[in-house]
């Protein structure tokens, strides 16, 4: 198979103009004839449905929440990039693209990225105009912060709630089409497979969540927006819904699966309080801006520290080490997500952890708060504080924030080429659903704007590109495949209520994210992910004969929705760990402890690594096939990557 | 700590639902209450009966879609989501009552789990701005006093999970459909279709079979993100300017 990523000719600030204009058309009457799917409606899928259905499509949207609005993108706190350059700081598009690039440790397509930093300003333009209220400064003007990873402030945002607010401008825009009549909303509906025929994607087989019924809907484009799979960890900062059923279900129907093994653990969540935890919560990256990351000095204060027998507040200065600002001086605590969690690892591997579990380092507020007053902090911040005091029940003004790295987002995702398309021709893949932005790392408010940059500003000319060279007649629900795939999903329900087990579906699900989180999260070695594999194998196996799914199909059944959602995570489990197995470098937030520099920093190998691996599925219980899609650099010389 | 959990069970939509006992044991006062769910479901599946199903997901206090009506009051005894409640709110040995959004716009369709398409169908009424994507203004070409942006964002921070409706003695949407009437009456984006929007929502409100407001201040009360009532006088003022210059009537 060879992967055609479609990159246009030309220079990398040309190649987006010229593709648009060398794309074809859909004549403005002619695009009431087409019907489109999208699966999904966060910040792609929901900024996606509105904007196709404004052009004149039909769109069908699909999200499994009760309402689209609740799509996990409102749980994004920081902010969303966008190169304006309002601060007369020096940012550029250029800019943007180099620091995502580079932040991604240069395992993205420089085309793509290129894109995403020329759009990024449109984006903002956007949501201002549907009524996003976006911090603002005194004059009236729109407000910017810094984020991990840049030395420009770039970040627009809206309090903690950025997402939220973007979310809600993208939920708008959809409910406006929904008035029209032009986008049919199916709420409470889970995706359970595409429907290829003669190569191409026609359309979903869907279930009903409330009632059961098993449905087909057909298409002549089938757009997935179905976000990331960090829930194949059990915990993560994800919502406990998301999920990779859709994505993984495509890829079973041929569709490759790119750089699985790429997972972001975002240094600052809230560490794990007891084996009851349900999920992890996230702490804005914001705070690095005036938080400062430390642990004491040495390993017997740390001691003293879990005891209880001293508190933060009795360290002094000299005890304490602010261990990014010694180790990288020129970004401090605003080194990337990557390199902030390992170090965090690092410190509470030599034993100076700050919590109970010993797994926790402080981010603390107190010179922040001594330099701007607790005032301005909780003017920028408040609403995360009282998120923190919530959860643990310690005022973080008064003490420092205990925080640990957590699986966040993920930047593998289905393998598309330049206009977004998988290599099923019909079938697409946008926002943290597709692999193509952020090589091994994703930068801090670098989330939001591709997936709006997505949905807003690329699958509207690139669907329809393909469109044009579609007929009108659209493949019949009647089909037989359609016919098929139905049949194999009420299949696949019944199988999972039958099993006569015994354990809980949370039961496995656990036990698959310890075994992710031991073998293929922070730290990776070959030794590691082998035991992992197999360890993986016995427990699927384990799974399809011994998991008890309570009640049955024709209901409201959350047991059996999520014994869907857990037997794909136990697959694709074992994917992202052949990957990890494959990829002998280090980069981003894949690291092999076999390959770092002396000082500890992931040591890539461009050599032999500079390219985008992408699986495919060849059938139940065989090895996958890599592809191999070299990465190109043209414009950008790869270096190691240096924060200090 | 150990507890007794007093809770709604109702089969389907059609079911008339009752409330069951349970016991649940060794729950630490650092667990969220829906964690606390999640052990009495993993009892319950154990012992081969049908979990207790409620909605939730983002677990973070923002997507609004955990609901719960506990002791009598929605989301529990902080002024927070569910999901953010923790148990350290309660006491060892206490008995817990956990009832669904009890609404007529809300019907029950599991359970604690409740259908709020209705918001759904406010906000498609009118809760926009009409602008296309693309071809609109630089972002920075509309200067927002800060003032204003703040007060909007006060009212945009709605989560749309429905406890206002729960707290309210008459089930009234007039909290969540003002916050949104309030917001892009602020803002210089919303001032085209202002009149237009305050009627169109107000409409689909009272279609859904919400009830009037009485001003009891219990939507306010309850709000776990703090949506003022004064935006529901906002929305009055909004709907009597829209009413008397209206081509509707």
């Amino acid at each position: 198979m060879i992967l055609d990523s479609k990159i246009p000719e030309g220079p990398l600030a040309e190649k987006w103009s010229r593709h648009k204009f060398n794309i074809k058309l859909v004549n403005p009457a002619n695009k009431r004839k087409y019907d489109v799917i999208v699966v999904g409606t966060g910040l792609a899928g929901a900024s996606a449905a509105a904007s196709l259905a404004e052009l004149g499509y039909n769109v069908k949207a699909f999200c499994f929440q009760d309402s689209p609005r609740r799509a996990h993108s409102i749980a994004a706190q920081g902010g969303i990039n966008a190169a304006k350059n309002y601060q007369n700081d020096g940012d550029s598009v250029y800019r943007l693209f180099y620091d995502t690039i580079k932040g991604g440790d240069y395992r993205a397509r420089e085309a793509n990225v290129y894109r995403l930093a020329e759009v990024s300003v449109n984006i903002i333009d956007q949501c201002v105009a549907q009524g996003v209220p976006f911090a603002r400064e005194y004059g009236g003007l729109l407000a910017n912060r810094s984020f991990g990873g840049a030395q420009v402030s770039r970040t627009f945002y809206a309090r903690g709630q950025t997402g939220q607010q973007l979310l809600l401008g993208a939920y708008s825009a959809l409910s406006r089409q929904v008035a029209n009549g032009k986008v049919k909303l199916y709420p409470r509906t889970e995706m359970m497979d595409v429907v290829v025929v003669d190569g191409k994607a026609s359309g979903i087989v869907t279930r009903n969540l409330i009632t059961g019924a098993i449905e087909s809907h057909s298409a002549h484009a089938v757009l997935l927006c179905t976000g990331g799979y960090g829930n194949v960890f059990f915990l993560s900062t994800n919502a406990m819904g998301s999920n990779v059923t859709a994505a993984w279900r495509a890829h079973k129907r041929g569709a490759l699966m790119a750089n699985p093994c790429f997972t972001q653990i975002h240094p600052t969540c809230i560490p794990v309080s007891g084996d009851h935890q349900s999920k992890l919560t996230l702490m804005s990256e914001s705070l690095r801006n005036d938080g400062r990351v430390w642990v004491p000095a040495t390993k017997e204060i740390s001691e003293k520290l879990r005891k209880g027998e001293i508190t933060a507040n009795d360290i002094k200065e000299e005890d304490r080490d602010y261990f990014l600002e010694r180790k990288y001086p020129s970004f401090g605590n605003l080194v990337p997500r990557d390199v902030a969690s390992r170090n965090a690892k690092y410190v509470c591997d030599e034993g100076r952890g700050v919590n109970e579990t010993g797994e926790a380092v402080f981010l603390d507020f107190r010179d922040a708060i001594k330099r701007d007053t607790e005032e301005l902090i909780r003017a920028k911040y408040g609403n995360l504080f009282d998120m923190y005091q919530q959860i643990t029940g310690e005022n973080p003004y008064k003490v420092p924030m205990k925080i640990y790295p957590a699986v966040h987002y993920t930047m593998g995702g289905l393998w598309v080429d330049y206009n977004l398309m998988t290599n099923i021709p019909g079938l697409y893949a946008l926002g943290e659903a597709n692999f193509s932005d952020h090589g091994a790392n994703r930068l801090g408010a670098s989330a939001l704007m591709q997936g709006l940059a997505d949905g807003y500003f690329v699958i509207p000319y690139t669907v329809g590109d393909y469109l044009a060279q579609t007929p009108y007649a659209k493949i019949d629900t009647d089909h037989p495949e359609f016919q098929k795939a139905e049949q194999e999903v009420k299949d696949r329900i019944s199988k999972l209520l039958d099993i006569p087990g015994e354990k809980t579906v949370d039961y496995f699900h656990k036990r698959l994210g310890k075994i992710m989180w031991d073998y293929c999260g922070m730290a990776r070695t070959e030794e590691g992910l082998k035991k992992a594999k197999s360890m993986i194998k016995e427990l699927k196996t384990e799974f399809w004969s011994n998991v008890n799914v309570l009640g049955g199909n024709e209901e409201l059944n959350q047991s059996l929705e999520k014994a869907h959602r857990v037997a794909d995570f136990l697959e694709l489990g074992e994917l992202m760990i052949d990957d990890a197995l494959n990829r002998n470098e280090s980069c981003g937030g894949h690291f092999r402890e076999e390959y770092q520099t002396p000082e500890g920093e992931a040591l890539r190998d461009d050599e032999n690594f500079a390219y985008v691996s992408a699986w495919q599925y060849v059938g139940e219980d065989e090895e996958e096939v890599l592809h191999k899609e070299p990465l190109v650099f043209e414009n950008v010389k790869l270096t190691q990557r240096s924060y200090k | 700590m150990n507890l007794t959990l007093n809770i709604w069970r109702q089969k389907n939509n059609v079911d008339k639902g009752g409330f069951r006992e349970y016991k649940v044991s060794d729950i630490s006062k650092d667990m969220s209450f829906l964690e606390m769910l999640d052990v009495l479901n993993e009892q319950l599946a154990e012992k081969g009966e049908d979990p207790v199903h409620f909605d939730h997901d983002c677990r973070e206090g923002i997507c609004g879609m955990c609901s719960l009506y506990i002791n009598g009051k929605p989301h529990g005894p902080l002024q927070t989501t569910t999901c953010q409640l923790h148990m350290r709110s309660f006491k060892d040995g206490e008995t817990i009552t956990i009832e669904p959004w009890r609404a007529k716009a809300f019907p029950v369709m599991k359970d604690l789990v409740v259908d709020r398409s209705a918001f759904d169908r406010i906000i498609q009424a009118g809760g926009y701005v009409s602008v296309n994507t693309g071809g609109v203004p630089d972002a920075n070409e509309i200067p927002i006093p800060k003032r204003i942006a703040d007060e909007a964002f006060d009212a945009a921070t709605c989560i749309g999970c429905g406890a206002c409706v729960a707290a309210c003695k008459n089930a009234s949407a007039m909290l969540f459909t003002s916050a949104k009437v309030s917001q892009l009456a602020m803002l210089p984006q919303g001032q085209v279709e202002r009149k237009e929007r305050a009627e169109k929502m107000i409409a689909q409100m009272d279609a859904e079979g919400f009830g009037a407001c009485t001003n009891t201040g219990a939507c306010e009360a309850e709000c776990p993100k703090g949506i003022s009532i004064t935006n529901i006088a906002r929305m009055n003022r909004e709907y009597f300017s829209a009413v008397v210059s209206s081509e509707n009537v």
